[in-house]
């Protein structure tokens, strides 16, 4: 298995495939990234990585129903596995840590 | 329909999608692509969301989505090749006709096929010896006389030799030759002929011809300097050192500064020695005659000048320079406008024809003449491959069947096929290479000119070639049986097995057949024409008399010892001299005046023996008296053409007016009889008999003898006592004329063997379908003949088809061969022989005489088999 650090914009996917509970497949997570964040996101880019989290353990995948739309492919349907809940919980509380060490008069917006 | 498939996206980008990615991810990438284009097509319309889709599925080819080629594939692939291999020698092995129809057939195509390959192999590796060889270039002249068709060079003029040195930047050296050095060396008491070029300094900058002794920069630089070839030297001083030597040429003593190895015999041009170009300009370059000539735009049909460009210099720079260059010098010139080009010196061999060529050159015409023969003939034995392959297809068809159930895809049928296809073209390499062996003597033997330009010499790469060739044919001639058989459906073929529903390719069979045989017929015609325009050429009355004129070669000897020797002789009636020999093809010209009009005066130099010896007929005036070698020329006869051409009134009109030829004022003595003084394609124009008593090269002698080999002996005896050095060179005025023809012989042999090889390929291929149909449709025959039919009804029922095919090819090749001869190659011939009906139809009978012997043969068979038995084996 290889490392198992969570790259930025991993993390935002492994965060909207937990948003989107049982409608998180590939053109979903795409637009709901470019709706959060407001940026361009290129579907070649998001399948990568949704390739790079299921090696590394953090989502499952199954084929869902045959629908007629998408020339009557299936879907590939994400869920976020046990390790992958449990790193980005890790990674919260990281960040939760982090933001009480800071002074709060440090933040704020000038 | 349309709307839905318009809403596809491109269909290439999706198969290669289906092609490179993983089976596991394949359907919902595809998929996801799917709804992103949908979208597209909405948001941004249908184009734009096809580009899109393309883009991405070429953005998606990634290490994770490509699908592993696993080492174990290849294993199995190469497993299953072994089985290929096996069945497909089996199969051959079970229908011996059969694939000994297609061996036999490809390998006499492709024997012609090797000879192409190793004749355009030898053709494209003249002069590649060179060093930087592909920098070097000849300069060749255009010479256009007023508005008539210009005509190329591959000389050019000493002048723009001067011309290239001062206006043209970027040339790293060039070199001027110019023709006509040599004559008989003389080293004391020994008299070897010799011949080469005159050739400047930059010959050894330019080429790279081995230098074996002496100093390349300065061995030409010095006049009376000479080069000479290992065998020239040799032949002249035996084997003491040539270097320093001196010889006698002429009038001058010439010293040895140099020795080159013998031009190997893929160079262009040849030379057995060269003279020092300073030597030829310090004696033909002074006074004002030599400036005159020197400088002169028109005199070009002498000199060569090669140059070497700089490495970065832009050929078509120089061609634009020269082009601009000949222009401006081209004005001084009335009449006449001369320009130049390079050609690449790795193109001259297999280049354009040009008049004046240095050395021999197959002409690049010639080369895609063959070339497309060949391909033609390769068609064929292609075409019968894939027919036959097909007809047996039906039978073939269970096999696939089982193969596909067992769980074969089409790829590997498609293999097996090809697999099967490239066996049977390798087997028959091996027959061609020794067909090959066989007619390569023939094909050098067909004319002295391909001779002297061609060896064929068989190279190791050649055999790969030959073996690349042969995997290539296997391909082509597979592929469509391959592609039929590899379709078919596995329960379609299982069950109809024996249908003839999966003859759906029938009609492209029947096509195939109609190509073959209409080729056929086009080369049996094209043959027959050729020949009878031969025919026709040599029996055509020129208008004067050839018959026992036996023509010698002067050799600079001494006319009057030569007379002196021959007279003789009693079986020589009559003995004149002149300075060509007309009808064979070439032709001297001179500028003519008259009243303000010119024109281009083709010309012999006679003395006064020869109109008489000719038979030529003068209409007016007199013969020309006996001259001495030094009477000025003041007279001339001239043919009726070159009357009419300057209004000269009747020829007894003509008698006694002055003309202007060569810029010297003659009287009209005589006129002649119009004849063909060229070759009978070329018109008759203006032509003149010139009485100049200075170069004449030929002795004509009339003969009249009824023991001609004894004659010709006591005629070489004679020769070889008056002249030891040279040999006694002499043909007979009808032996020239025939050469002058053989263009027509060699075309008529080429195409006429190569109708034999289509023919045969043909009929083999028409014999296995023959076959094919008459053991497919044995059952139908019986039942028929049990019910009465006859024996002749049977055979035209079966051979009606193949009759009907036959017959569209007739319709197609009579007026094919006959236009494009008509048009395009007998249509500049002025005097030609008509296509007659015997021509255009012989080969067609012979077609369906072979036609019909074949169908026959097998139709007959199987119409007199006993019903009983066919129908009894059910």
């Amino acid at each position: 298995m290889k490392g198992t650090n969570l790259g930025e914009f991993e993390e935002v996917v492994l965060l909207t495939i937990a948003a989107l509970l049982t409608e998180a497949y590939s053109v979903a997570i795409c637009d709901e990234i470019e709706r959060i964040t407001d940026r361009k996101v290129k579907l070649g880019v998001v399948h990568s990585v949704l390739n790079r989290l299921e090696e590394k353990g953090f989502v499952n995948s199954q084929l869902g129903e045959a629908t007629k739309v998408r020339g009557g492919r299936r879907k590939r349907y994400f869920e976020v596995t046990h390790a992958g809940k449990a790193t980005l919980q890790k990674v919260k509380s990281q960040r939760d840590e982090l933001w009480k060490l800071i002074p709060e008069f440090n933040l704020k917006m000038i | 329909m349309s709307n839905k498939s318009a809403h596809q996206p491109p269909r290439w980008a999706d198969r290669f999608l289906e092609w490179y990615c993983r089976s596991e991810i394949l359907e919902d990438l595809q998929g996801d692509l799917y709804e992103h284009f949908e979208r597209n097509t909405i948001s941004k319309g249908k184009r734009k969301a096809k580009q899109i889709y393309c883009l991405d599925v070429l953005k998606f080819f990634r290490p994770y989505t490509i699908r592993k080629f696993k080492i174990v594939n290849n294993i199995t692939s190469f497993i299953m090749f072994k089985n290929y291999f096996k069945t497909s020698v089996r199969s051959i092995a079970r229908n011996k006709l059969f694939s000994a129809i297609n061996v036999i057939g490809l390998a006499v195509s492709m024997s012609i096929g090797l000879l192409m390959i190793t004749f355009i192999s030898e053709v494209t590796s003249f002069d590649r010896f060179h060093t930087d060889g592909d920098r070097v270039y000849r300069v060749n002249n255009k010479y256009q006389y007023q508005q008539e068709d210009p005509t190329n060079f591959a000389t050019t003029s000493v002048a723009m030799d001067e011309r290239i040195k001062e206006n043209i930047p970027g040339i790293e050296s060039q070199v001027l030759m110019t023709r006509g050095f040599g004559g008989d060396a003389k080293l004391g008491d020994k008299i070897i002929p010799i011949s080469g070029l005159w050739a400047s300094e930059g010959f050894t900058d330019v080429f790279s011809f081995e230098v074996l002794r002496g100093n390349p920069e300065t061995m030409l630089s010095e006049p009376h300097s000479v080069v000479l070839t290992d065998e020239t030297a040799e032949k002249i001083f035996g084997i003491a050192d040539p270097m320093g030597q001196t010889f006698q040429l002429g009038e001058d003593i010439f010293t040895v500064t140099g020795v080159i190895r013998n031009p190997p015999f893929n160079s262009h041009f040849t030379f057995g020695a060269l003279g020092s170009y300073i030597t030829f300009m310090n004696k033909n370059g002074v006074g004002e005659k030599g400036e005159r000539w020197k400088n002169a735009w028109n005199n070009m049909w002498m000199n060569y000048v090669y140059v070497k460009l700089e490495p970065n210099t832009r050929v078509e720079d120089v061609n634009q320079k020269l082009l601009a260059l000949g222009e401006t010098e081209s004005e001084k010139y009335e009449h006449i406008t001369i320009t130049a080009s390079l050609q690449p010196l790795y193109g001259i061999m297999a280049g354009p024809d040009l008049s004046n060529n240095i050395g021999n050159s197959i002409g690049g015409e010639i080369i895609w003449i063959l070339g497309a023969l060949t391909l033609v003939v390769l068609l064929s034995a292609g075409f019968n491959y894939t027919n036959l392959s097909i007809a047996r297809s039906l039978r073939r068809s269970k096999e696939v069947g089982v193969r596909k159930v067992v769980g074969a895809t089409k790829g590997q049928i498609f293999n097996q096929f090809i697999t099967e296809a490239t066996i049977i073209s390798l087997i028959s390499v091996v027959f061609a290479y020794l067909l090959f062996m066989l007619i390569k003597p023939q094909f050098l033997g067909l004319d002295p000119s391909i001779q002297r330009s061609l060896q064929l010499n068989i190279t190791p790469i050649l055999f790969l070639y030959f073996f690349g060739f042969a995997i290539l044919v296997g391909i082509l001639a597979g592929f469509f049986p391959a592609l039929f058989l590899s379709k078919l459906q596995a329960v379609q073929a299982l069950k109809n097995a024996g249908s003839t529903k999966l003859f759906s390719k029938v009609n492209m069979r029947k096509v195939l057949i109609v190509i073959q045989f209409t080729l056929s017929m086009a080369f049996i015609i094209s043959a027959s024409i050729a020949y009878t325009q031969f025919k026709y050429a040599l029996g055509f009355d020129l208008g004067f008399k050839t018959e026992n004129v036996l023509n010698v070669r002067l050799e600079g000897n001494d006319w009057q010892k030569v007379q002196t020797a021959f007279s003789s002789i009693p079986e020589i009636t009559q003995i004149s001299k002149s300075s060509m020999i007309t009808s064979t093809g070439s032709t001297y010209a001179a500028d003519m005046k008259y009243g303000g009009d010119s024109t281009e005066l083709f010309y012999n130099d006679i003395d006064e023996n020869y109109l008489e010896l000719m038979g030529h007929e003068l209409i007016a005036g007199v013969n020309f008296d006996k001259k001495t070698p030094d009477t000025d020329e003041t007279e001339i006869i001239l043919n009726e053409a070159a009357l009419k051409r300057f209004n000269l009134g009747t020829p007894y009109e003509a008698i006694g007016k002055q003309v202007e030829v060569d810029n010297k004022d003659v009287t009209i003595i005589g006129v002649v009889k119009d004849f063909h003084y060229n070759k009978i394609e070329e018109g008759i124009e203006s032509f003149g008999f010139r009485s100049n008593n200075q170069g004449f090269y030929n002795v004509n002698l009339k003969i009249s003898s009824t023991d001609l080999p004894a004659t010709m002996n006591k005629l070489e005896n004679a020769w070889n006592e008056l002249d030891p050095v040279h040999e006694f060179d002499s043909k007979f005025y009808n032996e020239q004329i025939q050469s002058a023809y053989s263009q027509y012989q060699i075309m008529g042999t080429i195409v006429g063997f190569l109708a034999v090889l289509t023919v045969s390929i043909a009929a083999l291929g028409l014999l296995g379908m023959a076959v094919y149909t008459a053991e497919t449709r044995m059952k139908e025959i019986s039942i028929r003949k049990v019910l009465g039919a006859t024996e002749g009804s049977l055979i035209s029922l079966l051979t009606r088809g193949f009759m009907w095919l036959l017959l569209i090819s007739a319709a197609l090749a009579i007026p094919l061969t006959y236009l494009f001869f008509e048009q395009k190659i007998l249509n500049d011939i002025e005097n030609r022989a008509s296509i007659g009906v015997l021509e255009l139809f012989t080969g067609v009978i012979i077609i369906f005489g072979i036609g019909i012997l074949t169908i026959g043969s097998q139709v007959r068979k199987a119409a007199r088999a006993n019903p009983a038995q066919t129908l009894r084996s059910e």
